[in-house]
């Protein structure tokens, strides 16, 4: 039996006038990449952030592991990494200080060893000594990534982690959460804005709108059931029609 | 709390002082200018003044203290809007630390933030102007204990206050201790004030330090039931500010807030 290592069991999220989280539930098993679709606004960044404990749930809760997030939040976290293209590392340290100090946060072992790997596998070497705000989108995200490998995390969350990338390192940074993923110990929740992404790196796919799951399951499989011809396509039938839920 | 957390932000703000020059040239400037400044108006008081003329140097000394107080809370909130500032903000959040070990990171970086500062303008008041801190005797070490601890407090409430309402809240960070100072009784003493702010005065731990570095200047005596005064008011104030922390950081997951503050 698959090990459940999120679950998220009622959830909801209300914000004085707005609810932005409708009593949604889900599990995610021990080495599946989902990815979380919907458009701007529907919730995941809010989904996001409750399972990270950034964010209070209104009710419900998020089981990491088998335990409450929110009494267990700092033994979690530990477990866990995020990048987003909203938030930055600090641009006047280096790349190596950068990893340094959230090396030591998480509390890494062996950690001067750990950095060089890491700057190895994400071809930083060169830049190490580089403060972080001399360097390009493509570089920077490759830096956040590096902070995001720095704990080895059994969860990643990675929010629009191709972000405003050219083409090229776009597909570089897929390679490189291709292979992180790959190692069936990790889990990854990727909220994403492009279909290509999500159908290369997801073994399933949440489709959100107006704070709810709507629908989920393969990528393949959603395309059939909606009869369109690819998930982007999905993706538009799904935002455009009528809300039947609201 | 683990120590090696504490380190990593520590670390955070050391590499950013170590790595510019500019940066570390501010910290010193300021307290350096201020000291000279108060330098100058003390020799006038010194060489022009009844009250102060057998007293060299009493208002510089004042003014020494009262930015090693400034210099503690605005160290305070600059750590803190650093974060904010280099929109690094969440991803300490998301690391696992806890409420206390940031709280004890940021008292332990502001402290030497301060006394980067503070330290050379301190040095420079004894050749050029004849005055040493060190004439406070042994009493100075709990004025500075208070001073700090008072400094953090403002601090902490300045930060929660960010944490709450956002960058927003920047400008009371920088105009907290402003506010304070007339009621502080600095350089002047608590009996100048109108009768009813001398009620709300006494309320602060400013009045009983300040009034005891006149009183140990002037008549040279230390009167420990003050300094315990101002200790314990700090005390009370530091515990309610940490509350207050505590709470603005329960109130920001509430609002969602801790996700997406920056710039």
């Amino acid at each position: 039996m698959e090990k459940i290592v999120i679950e998220i069991n009622n959830l909801s999220k209300n914000y004085e006038t707005t609810l932005a989280v409708k009593s949604m539930s889900f599990k995610i098993n021990k080495g599946q990449t989902i990815g979380l679709l919907g458009p701007n606004g529907c919730g995941k960044s809010t989904t996001i952030g409750m399972i990270l404990g950034l964010i209070k749930p209104t009710t419900g809760n998020v089981m990491i592991n088998g335990q409450n997030m929110e009494n267990n939040r700092t033994d979690l976290l530990q477990k866990m990494n995020f990048i987003s293209p909203y938030i930055e590392l600090p641009k006047k340290l280096t790349i190596e200080e950068n990893l340094q100090v959230y090396g030591r946060m998480y509390g890494v072992k062996n950690l001067d060893n750990k950095i060089y790997e890491i700057i190895e596998m994400l071809n930083l070497k060169e830049f190490r000594k580089r403060k972080t705000g001399e360097l390009s989108s493509g570089q920077k995200n490759r830096v956040s990534l590096a902070k995001a490998f720095i704990n080895d995390p059994e969860i990643l969350l990675l929010d629009e982690p191709t972000a405003s990338l050219d083409p090229d390192v776009a597909d570089y940074v897929r390679g490189i959460i291709e292979n992180f993923a790959s190692n069936k110990q990790k889990t990854i929740l990727i909220a994403s804005h492009n279909m290509n992404e999500v159908e290369r790196l997801c073994n399933e796919v949440m489709m959100m709108k107006g704070g709810e799951i709507i629908d989920k399951g393969k990528s393949a499989d959603l395309i059939s059931k909606h009869g369109r011809k690819n998930l982007e396509d999905f993706f538009l039938k799904i935002v455009r029609e009528k809300n039947e839920i609201l | 709390m683990k120590f090696y957390r504490v380190y990593a932000l520590f670390l955070r703000h050391f590499y950013l002082i170590k790595g510019s020059f500019p940066r570390l040239l501010d910290l010193i400037y300021w307290p350096t200018i201020q000291i000279i400044l108060w330098g100058f108006i003390s020799k006038f008081f010194t060489m022009h003044s009844d009250f102060y003329n057998h007293t060299a140097g009493i208002i510089l000394s004042a003014a020494i203290l009262y930015d090693f107080l400034f210099r503690s809370s605005i160290s305070f909130n600059m750590l803190f809007l650093e974060e904010i500032w280099s929109r690094n903000f969440t991803n300490l959040f998301i690391a696992p630390l806890k409420v206390n070990e940031i709280i004890t990171a940021l008292t332990a970086t502001a402290l030497i933030r301060t006394l980067i500062g503070i330290v050379p303008a301190i040095l420079l008041a004894a050749p050029f102007f004849g005055v040493s801190l060190l004439n406070l005797g042994p009493a100075l070490i709990l004025l500075l204990l208070s001073l700090y601890t008072f400094g953090i407090t403002l601090g902490l409430l300045v930060v929660s206050g960010l944490l709450r309402y956002g960058p927003a809240f920047e400008n009371v960070a920088w105009s907290s201790l402003f506010l304070l100072a007339p009621l502080g009784c600095i350089y002047y003493p608590l009996s100048i004030l109108p009768d009813w702010l001398q009620i709300i005065a006494k309320g602060l731990p400013l009045v009983y330090i300040f009034e005891e570095v006149r009183s140990i200047l002037l008549n040279n005596v230390v009167n420990y039931s003050s300094i315990m005064s101002a200790l314990a008011l700090n005390f009370i104030y530091f515990l309610l500010s940490v509350f207050v922390f505590y709470s603005a950081f329960h109130e920001a997951r509430k609002r969602g807030t801790l996700i997406n503050v920056g710039e």
